[in-house]
């Protein structure tokens, strides 16, 4: 981790490009928190303006309608409220007073929520609460529910629930970097009491680190895939050698480790990131233990993709990562060789590659630490993820039988559906706001309650568009969002596609509905735009190739009097 | 350590936390004489001084010096020089 003092002079000169505006409040001193998240977003090539609203100014900044808050446009409004501060404001109250303490400090909270949500749209990051046991009553407060120890556990608990209630309310879990540090690390008394700082200097980074994951996810910036190494990485020894019985997991010795490991592997696959797997051996050979030694955890059909052969592993990432069709940055490589893993930081610099422990003992921890896999959203159904891959993958040894394009396309038997966003699905289209890099016209971040604000208003026309096939339903691929700017024509603020489904008739499928249903609400024009990106360069000509004339640079129009759609071989579902 | 040794180690700190190449801090010298020195850059030239030297600091003696020369002092008795 690096220093308070690098991050302090990393602030001085910020990532370039089109910053996310943060504005820090504090029920304490924030200067240089403020100073460490500038620092440690500029070392993460983070674009990211941040305000720090100054030493308590919570409710006069989100009350007041010209507040410096507002006046900033922030994307995100961080909540940090001390402990330390709400412990002195717990001992102000009368005992009997003291049991409400947590329902009190929500309710606060959420009175801090609502005001923001009234003035802008901006995520609201808010921080948990860190431990602090003042032992009034020693161990026994824990049960006692007029004590601080009960009322801060049940506030972090109460507040948990109310996050899930709410979009658009993001944790940063300065908790968590409490337990990680230990309180001595991450508290100073003397600091405290001399700067209203309630976090050491030298923790943080850790904690800018905590708000600067939770930026980036909400950047897109999204890790969703993990390719592993087999030998001595996901077991101990190598099968090739030992045979698939002998390898070291289950729980004797060293191979509790790396059950464990695999048990962890598991609940990210569940959570939504893909596996997959990339080792020098023959394939065969790898692919025994998953078969036969029933102390794996893993299985085979919990990897997106499976690689072993003898080539480099940076080519076999590299197929990986064509199959998976997902940015090179969303990977990450683990592997217990320090000579691979150097030669794929070589060859492939956007990956990421942690410099492993040598004891595997160590790994999971470690790992666990980094906080590869922040997210903006979940939606539970992430785990399908890995078959719609293994799904893709059927469709191409099918593709192949096939002598044209056109026949393929047919055999699939795809209906798609296109609905305007619906409550259920706001979660779903966020993601995929945050999530789509590639097939992204404008890359517009949206959070959950954009979306709720773009559905219904009333001079928005939103599409939320699923597909599904022979192989299997491939569930929410496409989006659309659409704004009128006059009573004739309809601007395309965001258009953008899951790359899963490319060249399948799709975009072709996606602006005959839209042309559709923008006639019949009267309009005669539609206008889209293209905004480059270093990623985005897939669709710099989709709108021509989709009959809209050019009206200047990157700006484009069809007239839905006009217009005719492309060839597809989709069927629009009768339900929608 | 000498307190002429201290006193250059000090002012290297200084240079850096103040980013100001030009300052020279002697016993006399207070916050009012250097343009960086506010209320944050005084704890984080008190960190710096902790880090460097391996020592903690009071809380008073944080707040309460009121010369760099007070600061040594409090320094030197931490390191029982």
């Amino acid at each position: 981790m690096y220093t308070f003092k690098e991050l302090r002079r990393a602030a001085k000169t910020p990532a370039p490009g089109k910053a996310r505006a943060l504005a820090i409040l504090g029920n304490c001193s924030t200067q240089f928190l403020a100073v460490a998240v500038r620092g440690l977003a500029a070392l993460e090539n983070l674009p990211l303006a941040v305000l720090d609203a100054g030493y308590d100014q919570i409710e006069a900044q989100v009350l007041e309608d010209g507040s410096e808050l507002y006046a900033f446009a922030p994307d995100s409004v961080l909540l940090y409220l001390a402990t330390e501060r709400l412990y002195e404001d717990f001992l102000e109250l009368t005992p009997e007073s003291r049991r409400d303490f947590a329902d009190s400090v929500l309710v606060r909270l959420e009175m801090y929520w609502d005001a923001i949500g009234r003035h802008t749209s901006a995520a609201i990051l808010q921080c948990t609460f860190t431990e602090l046991a003042d032992r009034a009553l020693g161990n026994f407060s824990c049960r006692v529910d007029s004590t601080f120890t009960y009322q801060l556990r049940r506030l972090n608990f109460r507040l948990q629930e109310r996050m899930a209630a709410r979009a658009g309310v993001y944790p940063v879990d300065l908790l968590a970097v409490q337990a990680e540090l230990g309180r001595e690390r991450f508290f100073d008394p003397a600091l405290y009491y001399s700067a209203k700082m309630a976090v050491r200097l030298d923790a943080l980074p850790y904690a800018a680190k905590a708000v600067v994951d939770v930026e980036a996810a909400l950047s897109g910036r999204i890790k969703k895939c993990v390719v592993l190494d087999l030998d001595n990485t996901l077991w101990g020894g190598v099968v090739g050698d030992d045979g698939p019985e002998n390898i070291e997991i289950g729980h004797l010795g060293r191979g509790h480790v790396f059950t464990n490991f695999q048990r962890w592997l598991k609940e990210l696959k569940e959570c939504g990131v893909l596996l997959a797997v990339c080792s020098k051996n023959d394939e065969a050979a790898a692919k025994r233990p998953f078969e036969s030694n029933p102390e794996m955890v893993l299985r085979l059909e919990d990897f997106a993709v499976f690689v072993a052969n003898w080539e480099d592993k940076a080519a076999n990432i590299r197929l990986i990562q064509r199959t998976l069709n997902i940015g090179m940055d969303s990977m990450v490589f683990v592997d217990d060789n320090p000579f691979e893993r150097e030669l794929v930081r070589s060859m492939i610099p956007e990956i990421r590659v942690p410099e492993l422990p040598e004891d595997p003992a160590l790994y999971l921890d470690f790992l666990q630490k980094q906080n590869y896999f922040e997210t903006a959203a979940y939606t539970g159904s992430g785990a399908d993820r890995t078959k719609l891959y293994q799904a893709e993958q059927a469709r191409e040894k099918l593709k192949s039988s096939y002598a044209t394009l056109d026949e393929y396309l047919e055999s699939l038997e795809m209906v798609g559906s296109a609905r305007p966003f619906e409550p259920s699905g706001y979660s779903r289209v966020a993601q995929l706001t945050q999530r789509s890099n590639q097939f992204n016209l404008r890359t517009v971040r949206y959070t959950e309650a954009d979306i709720r604000r773009l559905a219904e208003d009333p001079d928005c026309l939103t599409l939320s568009y699923e597909l599904r096939d022979r192989f299997g339903d491939h569930g929410l691929v496409g989006v659309i969002v659409g704004r009128k700017t006059d009573a004739d024509t309809l601007f395309i603020d965001t258009w953008l596609m899951s790359c899963r489904v490319l060249k399948r008739g799709m975009e072709e499928f996606i602006i005959a509905v839209l042309m559709d249903r923008a006639k019949r609400a009267g309009i005669r024009w539609v206008v889209g735009e293209y905004i480059p990106t270093p990623k985005n360069g897939m669709v710099r000509d989709i709108y021509k190739s989709m009959g809209f004339e050019e009206l200047g640079e990157n700006r484009f129009r069809a007239d839905t009097e006009r217009f005719r759609p492309g060839k597809f071989h989709i069927k629009e579902s009768e339900e929608a | 350590m000498s307190r002429e040794e201290i006193m250059a180690k000090i002012n290297e700190i200084a240079r850096d936390v103040f980013d100001n190449d030009t300052v020279t801090l002697t016993d006399k010298t207070t916050a009012a004489d250097v343009d960086e020195w506010d209320s944050l850059t005084h704890l984080l030239f008190t960190n710096e001084i902790e880090d460097a030297f391996g020592v903690t600091f009071t809380l008073a003696e944080v707040t309460k010096s009121e010369n760099v020369g007070q600061l040594v002092d409090a320094l030197m008795r931490h390191l029982g020089a």
